[in-house]
């Protein structure tokens, strides 16, 4: 499929919610829980078992970005759109005929290996295109779209709920939820497809390219391909900070409602089970605004600088918890906002900074490439903080004692982070492209760019982005 | 001369607003009712 190439006149203000428009759909992954209970009682599975099409998603995800990246890049936004939402909707419809039929490995195979596969052509989807379009506030842009992938469960979750609800949670009332999930998300990811634009050489205002200048000796104006990048140091020592910094995440996610509730068991004020829920709901909120929040601060500040931030002051909150989290219920709150805002912002700032050490040319590939630090956060994050908390239990310990040592190893794993990030240096020349390698100076348009007809929709389908 | 498909660009961009309305609203009804029920759930934390 031909990249689209934006016809003259359109606005880059239309990228985001096609970005959004695929990103809030996805991000329905995190509220698979919704589904659980239903399909446990209706199918007789284990919890285990009901977790398995949320786990093969996951993992298909870090799959397809990793390896999907590169033909994403080649076949341009619209067709990794398109396929996004053909994977996306069609695991539900597979999954609806799975619960209908009582068949669960069609649920596993639809919504996990299916659904996954969409889910990982989606997530990188737009990446590239938002940092073409606004190569002054790449952080911005891409704290838009990621921040929507976070939504996406705030959305799905009471939606989900009340459609089963509805339903019923039997075989068919959960079969009609699926089904209605396929062809809503269907719908609305086709927004997406029907508006995003790969920018045209001139769309792009001289001021906005002047404004993202190299300001520093990080940000290059040099393109390196996906397949060097991974051969260079500062892909592994990001790869080593977005671990680092998720897997700190996921050690307040995977237990704050319990840890809330043991840090201020023995003090005045109690946490009640409800209290402990608006707990989780708020940490959900810090996440998702320190997506949008903190990576468009890295526009202002530099990513190093704000990686220095997540992996530094994210430490520091640690400690404070650890320290003299029993003590203030308030301070214990703020800190463990602060942390998540930064969980957030670590996976909404990383394209940009991908973009500053590669440069445009490939960027979607290797963001793809890096997410496998995600995949691999996802498995060391829950298995430290629960192996831990159960060690820690045999040990007879209680209230904060319980947790003393596994917060003891995330700001371990913040330190290795932030040495991580500090060692970060300009990529070298040899890993550069020639200058002139096809697709990596879009300012070059091809003479038959130029060349403008009257009816702008007629020429956008054609035309070829270099 | 230059700054003839610079003006055209801008009408041509002034023409989009409505769509630009349109697709922001698109994502931002559902986005807004993902945040109020998330806000009717975090203000448990202060009031129970």
């Amino acid at each position: 499929m031909t990249p689209p190439l934006a016809p003259v006149g359109w606005s880059r203000w239309l990228v985001p919610p096609a970005a959004l428009s695929v990103h809030l759909s996805i991000g329905q992954a995190y509220a698979w829980s919704v589904f659980k209970p239903p399909l446990e009682s209706a199918l007789g599975l284990s919890g285990t078992q009901s977790a398995l099409p949320f786990q093969l998603g996951i993992v298909m995800l870090g799959l397809s970005a990793a390896f999907g990246g590169t033909l994403v890049e080649r076949n341009g936004p619209r067709w990794a759109m398109t396929v996004a939402l053909v994977c996306f909707s069609s695991g539900f419809l597979i999954s609806a005929l799975g619960a209908a039929t009582e068949q669960f490995w069609l649920i596993v195979f639809g919504y996990g290996f299916v659904g996954g596969i969409g889910l990982g052509i989606g997530y990188i989807s737009p990446v590239s295109t938002l940092i073409k379009w606004f190569p002054d506030r790449p952080g911005m842009a891409t704290g838009i779209a990621i921040m929507g992938f976070g939504g996406g469960a705030l959305i799905a979750s009471p939606w989900s709920a009340q459609m089963l609800e509805s339903f019923g949670a039997t075989g068919d009332g959960i079969a009609k939820a699926f089904l209605v999930h396929g062809l809503v998300y269907a719908v609305f990811m086709l927004l997406g497809v029907l508006l995003i634009r790969v920018p045209r050489p001139d769309s792009v205002p001289k001021a906005r390219a002047k404004a993202a200048a190299p300001a520093s000796a990080l940000v290059t104006t040099a393109q390196v391909s996906a397949r060097s990048a991974v051969r260079t140091p500062q892909f592994w020592l990001l790869w080593i900070v977005l671990c680092m910094n998720v897997t700190a995440g996921i050690g307040i996610l995977e237990k704050a409602a319990p840890m809330i509730t043991d840090f201020f068991a023995d003090t005045d004020t109690p946490v009640s089970v409800s209290a402990a829920a608006g707990f989780v709901a708020l940490l959900s909120a810090a996440n998702m605004a320190g997506r949008i929040g903190w990576s468009s601060t890295s526009d202002v500040i530099g990513r190093k600088n704000t990686y220095r931030l997540y992996l530094g002051v994210g430490a520091l909150m640690y400690l404070l918890i650890a320290q003299f989290g029993d003590s203030s219920k308030p301070l214990f709150i703020v800190c463990a906002l602060v942390i998540l805002s930064f969980y957030g912002g670590g996976f909404a700032t990383v394209p940009a900074y991908l973009k500053d050490l590669f440069g445009t040319y490939q960027v979607g590939a290797i963001h793809g490439r890096l997410l496998t630090a995600w995949s691999a956060a996802g498995v060391l994050g829950p298995l430290i903080v629960n192996r831990v908390a159960d060690s820690q239990e045999e040990a007879g310990k209680s209230g904060p004692g319980l947790y003393g040592l596994s917060l003891t190893v995330m700001i371990g794993l913040l330190i290795v982070g932030f040495v991580a990030n500090e060692l970060v240096r300009p990529v070298h020349p040899r890993h550069h492209l020639p200058a002139n390698t096809p697709g990596t100076k879009p300012e070059t348009a091809q003479p038959a760019q130029r060349k403008e007809t009257p009816d702008e929709h007629s020429t956008t389908e054609r035309e070829r982005s270099v | 001369m230059s700054t003839a498909p610079q003006s055209g660009s801008a009408v041509s961009e002034s023409r989009r607003t409505p769509l630009i309305v349109f697709a922001w609203l698109w994502v931002g009804v559902p986005l807004a009712y993902g945040l109020y029920e998330l806000v009717q759930k975090a203000t448990q934390l202060f009031t129970k």
